[in-house]
């Protein structure tokens, strides 16, 4: 059962990680040439707050069911059948309770179709809502860059909290023999970072490396996020190589996937820490390699998590439709606003404060909003989708409706074409969304002991009655 | 000379759900001095490209060891509020192409 106890005290360790996000994933070929390298671990990331506040509020995986089980089943039959550790970080995408249930429930089917069993570590990463409110209190909570003032609402209104667990968590569940360790919100580079921390291997090194690994081989070019990267580390460096022939990694491809999704590519703060590339070096091994060395990790006084929350804002409905008249085009601020306010007055008992009427204008500044510096540019077409967040569903669909007809009918200054205002690519022409989440807690949190927020718990998985 | 012509990679992308990063990658040193050198991504230029308050740029890398620089400035809104336009970031980086590099 203690497979792991193998990877002590190597002078290097191999990590692969077969894809980008756990679901996005991977060519057979490529994770066959992976499992040929002798790795010690296989781990994937499969979380992020990319996708917006909606899957870490609803409690949905933003990665669909098949495509995961599709790539959990390939590399649970790989990891029993090499003895090694398989790590899967932030389930579901957001790590919250319902996407590690869902997670876990997925292991399970394919460790029984597979006729296996397994030992799996589930690490929850759900923080409780009293816990959160006494920091607040105690003042051991900070914002994390331009967030908004953290108030009481924001966490009892939030649906799911949950914080980034960093390597501590991963390493007990390691050492207490998991076969599988699936974790729930977790600082990406965790999973690639701990077997080789584990094993006696710098920790700068090792998140350095999982930095890139959680990304598979989007630092290779051509890049892919669908595609297995190979991590070799050592005491001093270690080396990337991508498991595809056609694809390759030069310094270039490395150096500027540090700059991918971080606001500063010298300094990368996770848990318990920063991370220094300022001295770092990228050096071409091969045509395909390329060996990172020189990257410190500079410890913080105090230990802090990430925590992540969000909350319902309301119900959506939308209707999309285009616009080709010169004329309403010209006038389309103007029409905009009669709109709004013929809806609001119609609707007098309806305070417009519960009610979120938007209009976005694609070909003018639908994209950019008001960051669009073209805005003034006059197009030959718009495309419109009329937007309603209200607090129920109902409102929502109902002022959704009336806005759509009162565009579609509206005379203004000018008008030619007065059959109707709007073209509608669909019927139904409006459509409801359901709920509406916003992010509510985007927040650090000292912690005295980076374990006691992550509960595991251990449990023996897959083909039970073949042990009786 | 337009940054499009001088720059690989010209991208834009969350950096988290409250700011808004921006890379400029070259694959010549001599495009990435230039353009460094003619300081036209600097703060206050790159507030003006996007009409944006100085203060709003939180920072601006220029990252020799990628021939990269990297704007950071923060989202008007938070990733998915109400009236978002571009929940990962991933189409904010037109207006840069068009950047005139002397």
């Amino acid at each position: 059962m203690l497979v792991t106890e193998e990877v002590c005290r190597l002078q290097e360790v191999k990590v692969l990680s077969p894809t980008a996000i756990l679901g996005y994933g991977f060519p057979d070929a490529s994770f066959q040439r992976g499992l040929s390298m002798q790795p010690d671990a296989i781990a994937v990331d499969a979380g992020s707050t990319d996708p917006g506040p909606h899957y870490l509020g609803s409690g949905k995986s933003f990665t669909d069911r098949l495509a995961v089980k599709r790539d959990l089943l390939r590399m649970i039959e790989a990891a029993l059948a090499q003895r090694i550790p398989l790590l899967i970080g932030s389930a579901g995408g957001a790590g919250a309770k319902p996407h590690l249930d869902w997670c876990a429930e997925i292991i399970a089917e394919c460790l029984t179709e597979l006729g296996q069993t397994a030992q799996v570590a589930i690490i929850a990463a759900d923080q409780d809502v009293g816990d959160i409110l006494h920091a607040l209190h105690e003042q051991r909570i900070s914002p994390l860059g331009p967030v908004f003032p953290l108030t009481e609402a924001h966490i009892t209104e939030s649906t799911h909290v949950v914080a980034q667990m960093g390597t501590e968590p991963i390493l007990q569940a390691l050492d207490a023999g998991a076969e599988i360790i699936l974790a729930g919100r977790c600082y990406d580079p965790a999973v690639f970072a701990a077997v080789p921390i584990r094993a006696g291997l710098p920790e700068s090194l090792a998140l350095h490396m999982g930095k890139i690994l959680e990304c598979a081989a989007i630092a290779a070019t051509p890049g892919s996020g669908s595609d297995c990267m190979l991590g070799v580390i050592d005491q001093d460096g270690f080396v990337l190589e991508p498991m595809n022939p056609d694809r390759s990694c030069t310094v270039t491809s490395v150096a500027a996937h540090t700059l991918y999704e971080k606001s500063d590519p010298r300094f990368l703060p996770g848990p318990g820490g920063v991370l220094d590339l300022s001295e770092c070096q990228f050096q071409a091994l091969d045509g395909r390699r390329v060996r990172v060395s020189g990257t410190t990790f500079q410890a913080d006084a105090t230990y802090r998590v990430k925590l992540e929350g969000a909350r319902q804002v309301g119900f959506r409905t939308i209707s999309i439709a285009g616009v080709r008249s010169p004329d309403f085009i010209a006038s389309l601020d103007a029409i905009l606003e009669t709109t709004r306010s013929a809806v609001f007055a119609n609707f007098e008992d309806i305070d417009p404060a519960d009610a979120t009427l938007l209009f976005h204008c694609y070909g003018r500044d639908g994209v950019m909003g008001p960051l669009e510096p073209k805005r003034d540019a006059v197009p030959h077409e718009i495309g419109l989708v009329i937007e309603v967040t209200a607090q129920t569903q109902a409102l929502a669909d109902t002022l959704c409706a009336f806005a759509r007809s009162t565009l579609l009918h509206l005379g203004y200054p000018g008008r030619q074409s007065t059959a109707g205002n709007l073209a509608f690519p669909y019927s139904p022409s409006d459509v409801a969304l359901g709920s509406v989440f916003a992010f509510s807690l985007y927040h650090l949190m000292q912690v005295d002991d980076p374990l006691a927020p992550f509960p595991i718990e251990y449990r023996l998985m897959g083909d039970l009655h073949e042990i009786g | 000379m337009r940054l499009a012509d001088l720059a690989k990679v010209i991208r834009s992308k969350n950096a988290g759900p409250f700011e808004l990063t921006f890379d400029v990658l070259f694959d010549s040193e001599e495009a990435y001095v230039r353009v460094v050198d003619s300081g036209r991504l600097r703060a206050d230029h790159f507030a003006a490209i996007y009409g944006i308050a100085p203060g709003d740029v939180l920072s601006v890398v220029e990252f020799a060891p990628a021939l990269a620089i990297k704007i950071t400035i923060r989202r008007a809104l938070g990733s998915g509020d109400l009236g978002e336009t571009d929940v990962y970031g991933a189409q904010q980086h037109a207006p840069l192409l068009d950047v005139e590099i002397p």
